[in-house]
């Protein structure tokens, strides 16, 4: 892999070859063209490459939503971006009563394979309408997917396989902050272990399994999608020079349907969980994941714990901002707590 | 097949489907909600004559005329509206949620206005001849995502054709209270191309329609139609806050069926009544004996 190949370089060849492997594949949302080639620029370059294939649209968020999921009830393959995840919410009607619904209502006798990528999260500055991680208001809908990129693993692989073998709308979420992060090659690492599970559907959405080379058997489970993931690396490897406190990170792709075989696994070998989230903490995807674990573990759990953001709005402010946001130093002081107690 | 006994057989067979629907609502055959088009059958009839096996229909929630219109079956109409696993779509849609071959509708006012564009954007660019009707009412206007599909199958060039069933009252807001401004004006100001009728008669939509589906497909760009109408019925069952004089008015001056019946001899219509009769009476029967759906195991426990 090249040096400093980044989530963004990615993710735009991985676009860049779906749209040369196959003519059904559409891209559509706003601000698109060459030379800006979309807000966060993971369109660059294709609207000069595949000018009849990339479509740049007004701003009408619902409208977009709606123009492609009649394109994919069709035969296409439509991937839309939507600029900023929080305008997602625009688009609600469409993505809850018409695209997640239509197989299932019409019994089983159309598809709609709808891409639909957007950037969430904040620790840009934003504010309150520009950072928010929302996808937890998506993941309880039938029919609708919700998969995550990370820089582990090959997050160009995993939109190239969604958008080629999907038969229904799914939603992937892309932490903004990932975007400048380069791809781990932990080929070479000297410092992690990385196993790969195979997740079950018609499309590879596997779950990564970090552990600390040459650390002892671990004694906490964390859990965390997205950009959290960048944190609680540095977090398993403070936690292990600083504390000796060792821990292993489970990074699912697929956050619904859910996927707990790996995580309920890896809890079964530690005993405890903590699950790590950039979404506000009440009714989120950490709730949830505990809420399951519970339910199903055959063993006895020592704790289980979440690390979310604050439940108030997004401010502005770099201070507020990064006040109300988890951070590193949160996920090791309730990691800390978790295993020896406060 | 436009000549006028078929045309009424077509307009008589709608009308008596949505009656046998509200007659038996109260006798607890049919449960949920449902939204007859009583008074609206010439829209669905005079529209979809014309199109071909290859041509799209978007409906709304008010779409059983539409997809009788379409070719679709009496029995399984009946069937998906009783909840039976031989109905359209094995009782998992109910009265507003179709889908047979081409034809599609949702229940959500406006919302399948940009997926009937993205349809008729989808045909063009696999470069098809095909062309999307799409149905809506005039309580739809007051949904901001048509306006956006608007905008968009304009700039886009989709080959669809917009028909506004403008019965003049959406639940029970005449329009008076719930729209300002000019109806034609809102598809004009998009540059789309925008006919009006005031007519209960199949035979003035047969003409205006036909002539917009041949522009669409030459011209491959959107047109609209708007179609002034009378809805006889209740929004859904019983909620009709109307007074009886004035939908006795409709009824007399604006039926459809009575138009077009008094085109054709006593006889001719007779016999058009008769099959029809016996056509509903059989559906009615078969779809009533028909199972009902069961959940397969799996079902639901993915999540």
């Amino acid at each position: 892999m090249k040096e400093n190949f980044t989530v963004l370089d990615s993710l735009n060849h991985a676009l860049s070859r779906a749209l040369a492997d196959d003519k059904q594949v559409y891209l559509l949302g706003e601000d698109l063209l060459d030379p800006y080639g979309g807000a966060f620029k993971v369109t660059r370059g294709l609207s000069t490459a595949f000018p009849n294939r990339v479509i740049t649209t007004p701003v009408s968020e619902a409208g977009i939503l709606g123009l492609a999921t009649g394109m994919a009830l069709r035969g296409l393959r439509p991937v839309v971006e939507i600029m900023f995840g929080d305008f997602i919410t625009l688009g609600t009607d469409q993505l809850v009563n018409h695209a997640a619904k239509f197989r299932y209502i019409y019994n089983d006798e159309v598809k709609a394979p709808l891409i639909v990528r957007t950037p969430m999260g904040g620790r840009r500055g934003y504010g309150p309408t520009h950072s928010q991680t929302i996808e937890k208001l998506f993941m309880g809908v039938p029919g609708l997917s919700v998969v995550a990129p990370t820089s582990v693993g090959d997050p160009g692989q995993l939109l190239y396989d969604v958008i080629m073998n999907t038969d229904d709308p799914l939603l992937f979420v892309e932490n903004k902050l990932l975007y400048a992060v380069p791809i781990m090659d932990f080929t070479s690492s000297q410092e992690f272990i990385l196993i790969r599970r195979e997740g079950g559907g018609s499309f590879s959405t596997p779950t990564y399994i970090l552990t600390i080379m040459g650390a002892p058997s671990p004694v906490l489970t964390l859990a965390a999608y997205g950009y959290m993931v960048e944190l609680a690396r540095e977090a398993i490897l403070r936690l292990a020079y600083e504390e000796e406190i060792f821990a292993e990170l489970v990074v699912p792709t697929r956050l619904t349907p859910f996927e707990i075989e790996p995580i309920l696994a890896s809890m079964h070998r530690t005993g405890r969980l903590l699950a790590i989230e950039e979404s506000t903490l009440s009714m989120g995807w950490g709730s949830e994941l505990l809420a399951r674990l519970v339910e199903v573990s055959s063993q006895k759990i020592k704790a289980v714990r979440r690390v979310a953001a604050n439940d108030h709005p997004l401010p502005a402010a770099s201070t507020l901002e990064s006040a109300a946001l988890p951070d590193v130093e949160t996920i090791i002081r309730t990691a800390r707590d978790m295993v020896r107690g406060s | 097949m436009t000549d006028d006994l078929t045309l009424y057989h077509s307009l008589y067979r709608i009308r008596r489907f949505e009656e046998t629907v509200l007659d038996n609502f109260s006798r607890g055959v049919f449960r949920g909600t449902t939204h007859t088009c009583l008074g609206q059958e010439a829209n669905a009839v005079g529209v979809i004559s014309h199109l071909t096996l290859d041509d799209i229909v978007i409906s709304n929630h008010r779409c059983h005329g539409h997809f009788l219109a379409y070719g679709g079956d009496l029995r399984a109409l009946f069937a998906e509206l009783m909840g039976r696993s031989t109905g359209v779509c094995a009782g998992r849609g109910g009265s507003q949620h179709l889908h047979w071959r081409n034809f599609y509708s949702n229940g959500v006012l406006g919302g399948t206005i940009p997926i009937a564009t993205g349809i008729a954007l989808a045909e063009k660019l696999k470069g098809t001849n095909a062309v999307t009707v799409a149905f809506l009412g005039d309580g739809a206007l007051g949904q901001g995502v048509v306006y956006e599909a608007l905008n968009m199958a304009s700039r886009f060039r989709a080959p669809i054709l917009y028909i506004l069933e403008d019965n003049r009252i959406a639940q029970t807001t005449p329009v008076e209270i719930a729209l300002a401004g000019s109806m034609s004006a809102r598809f004009t100001a998009f540059d789309i191309p925008c006919a009006e009728r005031d007519t209960s008669d199949v035979r003035d939509i047969l003409p205006v329609s036909e002539n917009l589906l041949n522009q669409i497909r030459q011209q491959k760009s959107p047109q609209a139609l708007i179609l002034h109408t009378c809805r006889f019925g209740p929004h859904s069952k019983g909620d009709d806050t109307r007074p009886e004089s004035e939908i006795a008015s409709m009824k007399a001056s604006r039926d459809p069926c009575a138009i077009q019946a008094s085109r054709l001899n006593p006889e001719e219509r007779a016999t058009i009544e008769t099959l029809v009769e016996n056509e509903i009476r059989e559906a009615f029967q078969q779809a009533l004996n028909d199972p009902s759906p069961q959940t397969e195991e799996s079902e639901g426990t993915e999540y």
